[in-house]
């Protein structure tokens, strides 16, 4: 009843006056996967960065991809100021020209004065880029689905017959062709040279196809953790921050697997031209420091880019949960680990796509 | 002026000129009127629908990045004759635009275009690119190999000599899952990776399954409005018209409410025990669900104009075949359905056409096998970037429906589409 | 069409048999739409009905998706009601920035569409059109080229002048898709519009200014506002130009419920949904009136 009154007084008021919103100072348009990832932005970046600078940030939601990037700039009418992105979207947008060039030297040293180059991890800084947090595809499982076993190894997402039920996977070759060579014995090292050769991509399909029919696709981000609470799949893929979140913040019944997980990076890109480079560039030094990466980990687990954040990571904000042994890159979730190779997947994505889209449609 | 005076004999208006004359000049002069008054519209729809249609088809053989990155290196390279690998000068010239290519940023938009061809090539090229700018004399053949030795393979060398001709039948030769090898030949894709085909077919034969549906439900209801009074059949009338004008998204967004497992027609079977709880059926993210939610959204377009033929067949013909002595099954096949014939025409095409275009609901509820063959297209625009094999899908689709489209204006003639 | 008393058994079944079939078409038809009424106002984030709903328990019916449409995306959607809280929502929150799109977008594009159509349809009318069936093909081809392709095509035409992602390119997409369905409407008018009419008023003095705006207009303006109306409606519901060619900015409510479909399906779309059947149920009405009063102007009685 409450809700009716206040509609009702909304929409004569609205009527009544023609509100105009106010046009505000400075304000960057910052892109983000959405959900709680970008809840995390906003707290551990936005709202600081915002209370410092005085500029308005507006959060836009995408779901990953450079079609948009591309159509702004070749548009000419860039609207989007600053992206969180893929490592290959990364590199392959700096190899088309669609992103501006990062200096790195405005990267600010660590507190104990280790300069950045020194304290990003490996391929964290890039021509155009600059990597923020790494995160992983892990698979996860609702307890309450299991009464015996419980799934431990990549071959139990693959094993019908031990731990029946519906499989989320996301749609499309990626991750998924490298936790079926995982699955079916090859060693995390050997992976993506199996993956160069036909007969490894074939083995490969070999392997999803055992699973096919008992697979539900997701694209999105935050669809995994909803099909899993759904019952609509009693195990998923899906980044690892994402499952977490509904663990510690919703008390979800889920459990990572971390055997077999595929760990990469995001990055910060600024699109060419964009409208408000330098208070982009701004937002970009300022969510890279070394609190600010650490306070993002309080939020969502996914591990800092910088070393010097590693020590500052406490406990989760709301959930009081000590944040370490979620991370990625935790000793304990790291043991079998594949990183996600970029340079495979920028020769091959196409084909691997085709294949993948005329496999699906079979 | 020899038109313009009468001769005599002949009727003339009052200022003397011959009425046939003056005729056709009025003529000339409304005609030119009326092409006026359709001139606006024409050139919007002209220059703001055509022409960029036209533009997007070129795409689809013309190709122009690979050359324009290629500036020097690709005169000489046209020149070679394909036997074994290229000369020295041509490496120089390769390096050259490699460095240029790296400055510029323009490298890796050629190399994704090789890469389309040849797949796995395009990280010879940046990487190339990465390093071509520490060797700064020749010999660069040897140089260029030492950075990556998949240089010495010919085939890379054929594709890229290929790519350097912007006009390229490359596009059309994957959207009907053919291919040129390295050597130039075009033959058939690996089984794995044919698709567009299937797709063609996929969407040829799911828009027949729409049409032949949308015929079976909307004949008899069209009948029905038909031949009931007017006061009924307006009151029913609303009932084909409220979908008709109900956003597309609404009504996709119902059936995914109706049709998915904790959805309404699955609680239902449950609870009348049709089905177990945990057998609740998939009717979402197939086939099926796509062709219940398509048949529903384009019944209005079967209906209305079979509903618009039956209205103009007097009733008077059925009774006289029945006084004449047919029972009702006959004098219903042989009098009744042969007039209505052009109403099944013109819906049938109506929503063949609009079938096979469909993009939305597809995308919603088709799940894996249920995509058409705009679905991919769309894919092609926002995931690939593939825009080329995107166009020559496209222009594929568009000869199909403007070929209905020219049937449809045989059979029923445009100026008699009607909206309800 | 009653039963007459004498017809067989056989044809009794068959006429029962065909009446029930034509209510099924009728339920399938119309039902999907007609659910989702009562599901909007589900006080559960599901899309079916709870077991309180069904024994009608006031507590199982909720407001809660409605309100959600203002508050998504406010600043501070908790704070007490107030006219700061209005304010918040106008400006920031997202279903109502996509709703002022949505109309905006019609609005514009409706005007051109109709403006241009009408012009061209009286063009067409005339008796000595030339190539007017080459000509009429053309004009309606948006209706019938698949949207897919006239986006993707209109996507590199915006982005090469620049207008990609700007309100003007939105809105000159949506005129053309709507343009098709003013022709055909205003056409469809003039075509029993009777032209002896004309040589009345001009026989009468009037001059041809006069007779088109004492005579014409009048007799076809039902015409025009039902192919405005269509034009309103197809951009209304429009979302694959929007797709391709509308930036953040100028996100529709049909762009909005797409991509909230795809990731997160929330009761919210249905809320959305029922505003847009009661926005569709009003034209429709309003069509119906223009049909009943267009007929009347023109001596025409329902037979």
């Amino acid at each position: 009843m409450k809700h009716s009154i206040k509609l009702g007084l909304y929409v004569a008021a609205a009527a009544m006056f023609g509100i105009v919103s106010s046009a505000g100072a400075a304000e960057i348009n910052v892109v983000s996967w959405g959900g709680a990832y970008t809840k995390s932005q906003v707290k551990a970046y936005h709202e600081p960065f915002t209370k410092k600078t005085g500029i308005k940030i507006n959060s836009i939601d995408y779901s990953g991809g450079l079609a948009e990037i591309k159509a702004q700039v070749e548009a000419k009418n860039v609207t989007w100021d600053i992206v969180d992105v893929e490592m290959s979207d990364a590199i392959r947008g700096c190899d088309e020209g669609l992103l501006e060039p990062v200096d790195a030297s405005i990267l600010p040293p660590a507190p104990d004065g280790t300069p950045a180059s020194k304290d990003f991890i490996d391929g964290a800084i890039l021509e155009c880029a600059v990597a923020n947090i790494v995160w992983s595809t892990i698979f996860a499982y609702d307890k309450t689905k299991f009464k015996g076993d419980k799934p431990t190894t990549m071959a139990d997402l693959f094993d019908l017959k031990k731990f029946p039920g519906k499989r989320g996977l996301r749609k499309g070759p990626k991750a998924n062709l490298e936790m079926a060579l995982i699955a079916d014995g090859v060693p995390v090292k050997d992976v993506i040279k199996t993956l160069e050769t036909p007969a490894g991509v074939d083995r490969a399909f070999a392997k999803l196809d055992t699973i096919k029919d008992s697979v539900v696709w997701w694209e999105a981000g935050a669809q995994p953790p909803q099909l899993l609470a759904d019952g609509e799949v009693v195990m998923t893929t899906a980044y690892n921050g994402r499952i977490f979140n509904a663990m510690a913040t919703e008390n979800k019944p889920f459990e990572i697997v971390w055997d077999g997980q595929i760990f990469d990076m995001d990055l910060w890109v600024i699109p060419k031209g964009a409208k408000h480079k330098d208070d982009a560039m701004k937002f970009l030094v300022f969510s890279t420091e070394t609190a600010q990466l650490a306070e993002q980990a309080r939020w969502i687990s996914y591990g800092p880019a910088r070393k010097s954040s590693n020590a500052l990571i406490g406990k989760h904000a709301t959930a009081g949960i000590d944040m370490k042994p979620h991370m990625p890159t935790a000793p304990e979730n790291f043991k079998n680990a594949l990183q996600n190779n970029q340079d495979f997947w920028a020769d091959n994505q196409d084909q691997l796509n085709e294949r993948f889209n005329a496999w699906l449609s079979k | 002026m020899s038109d313009t005076t009468a001769s005599p004999g002949q009727i003339t208006a009052s200022d003397g000129m011959s009425l046939k004359a003056k005729l056709a000049k009025a003529t000339r002069r409304s005609k030119i009127k009326a092409l006026l008054m359709v001139a606006p519209l024409g050139i919007f729809v002209l220059i703001s629908f055509l022409v960029p249609i036209a533009m997007m088809l070129t795409r689809s053989v013309y190709d122009p990045v690979v050359s324009e990155t290629f500036i020097n290196a690709g005169p000489l390279l046209a020149r070679w004759d394909g036997k074994g690998l290229p000369s020295e000068p041509v490496w120089e010239a390769f390096a050259k635009d490699l460095k240029i290519g790296k400055k510029n940023k323009t490298i890796g938009r050629a190399a994704t275009r090789i890469n389309f061809d040849l797949p796995g090539s395009r990280s010879v090229f940046t990487k190339t690119a990465r390093k071509i700018k520490r060797v700064k004399t020749g010999p660069y053949k040897e140089a260029m190999l030492k950075i990556d030795k998949r240089w010495s393979n010919p085939e890379l060398w054929m594709t890229i000599k290929r790519k350097l001709s912007p006009i390229t039948a490359g596009f059309y030769l994957n959207a009907i899952d053919m291919k040129y090898t390295g050597t130039g030949e075009i033959v058939s894709q690996p089984d794995q990776r044919q698709i567009y085909i299937m797709l063609f077919k996929r969407t040829l034969w799911l828009s027949f399954l729409v049409t032949v549906f949308t015929i079976i439900l909307g004949y008899p209801v069209s009948y029905l409005l038909a031949t009931l009074p007017m006061r009924y059949s307006n009151l029913l009338m609303i009932m084909v018209l409220l979908p008709f004008w109900t956003s597309l998204l609404v009504r996709t967004t119902s059936w995914i409410a109706l049709l998915q497992k904790q959805g309404v027609i699955n609680d239902l079977a449950v609870w009348l025990h049709i089905i177990s709880d945990e057998n609740r059926l998939q009717m979402m993210f197939n086939s099926t669900g796509t062709l219940i939610a398509m048949t529903h959204i384009l019944l209005p377009f079967m209906i209305l104009p079979l509903y618009s033929v039956m209205k103009t067949i007097p009733p008077s013909y059925m009774r006289a075949a029945r006084s004449l002595g047919a029972d009702q099954f006959t004098a219903y096949i042989r009098v009744y359905l042969p007039q209505t014939l052009p109403g099944i025409g013109a819906g049938s095409i109506l929503v063949f056409i609009l079938a096979i275009g469909y993009y939305i609901t597809p995308a919603l509820v088709g799940g894996q096998d249920g995509q058409l063959i705009s679905n991919i297209i769309a894919y092609h625009m926002q995931k690939s970037l593939n825009w080329g094999l995107a166009a020559a899908l496209s222009s594929i689709l568009l000869a199909g429906v403007l070929a209905l489209y020219w049937l449809y204006n045989k059979l029923v003639g445009i100026d008699n589409m009607s909206l309800g | 069409m009653a039963l007459p008393s004498h017809v067989s058994l056989g044809e009794r079944l068959w006429f029962y048999f065909f009446r029930i079939f034509c209510a099924l078409v009728f339920i399938f038809l119309i039902m999907p739409i007609l659910l989702l009424v009562p599901l909007s106002f589900n006080v559960e984030p599901y899309f079916s009905f709870t077991s309180g709903m069904l024994s009608l328990d006031p507590k199982a019916f909720s407001m809660r998706w409605y309100l959600d449409i203002l508050q998504n995306g406010m600043v501070n959607p908790e704070a007490a009601f107030s006219w700061d809280w209005i304010k918040d929502s106008w400006a920031n929150g997202q279903w109502i920035h996509s709703i002022k799109n949505s109309f905006i977008i019609a609005f514009f594009s409706t005007i051109i569409a109709t403006t241009l159509g009408t012009v061209a349809a009286l063009g067409l009318s005339q008796s000595n059109m030339p190539a007017r069936n080459l000509i009429m093909g053309l004009l309606i081809a948006p209706m019938i080229v698949p949207l897919i392709i006239t986006a993707a095509a209109l996507f590199f035409f915006l982005s090469s002048i620049g207008l990609s992602q700007t309100y003007t390119g939105i809105i000159l997409a949506h005129a053309i898709l709507g343009t098709p369905f003013v022709v055909i409407t205003v056409t469809a008018t003039l075509v029993g519009f009777d032209r002896s009419l004309i040589r009345a008023g001009a026989n009468l003095g009037a001059p041809p200014q006069t007779v088109f705006f004492k005579v014409m207009l009048p007799l076809i303006t039902p015409g025009v506002i039902s192919g405005a109306l269509f034009a309103f409606i197809t951009s209304f519901d429009e979302v694959v130009a929007v797709i391709f060619l509308a930036g953040y900015e100028q996100r529709t409510i049909p762009r909005q419920m797409w991509s909230g479909i795809r990731e997160q399906i929330s009761p919210t779309i249905l809320a959305v949904a029922t505003i847009m059947v009661i926005i569709s149920i009003t034209l429709l009405a309003t069509l119906e009136l223009l049909r009943r009063r267009s007929e009347r102007l023109r001596g025409i009685t329902p037979h």
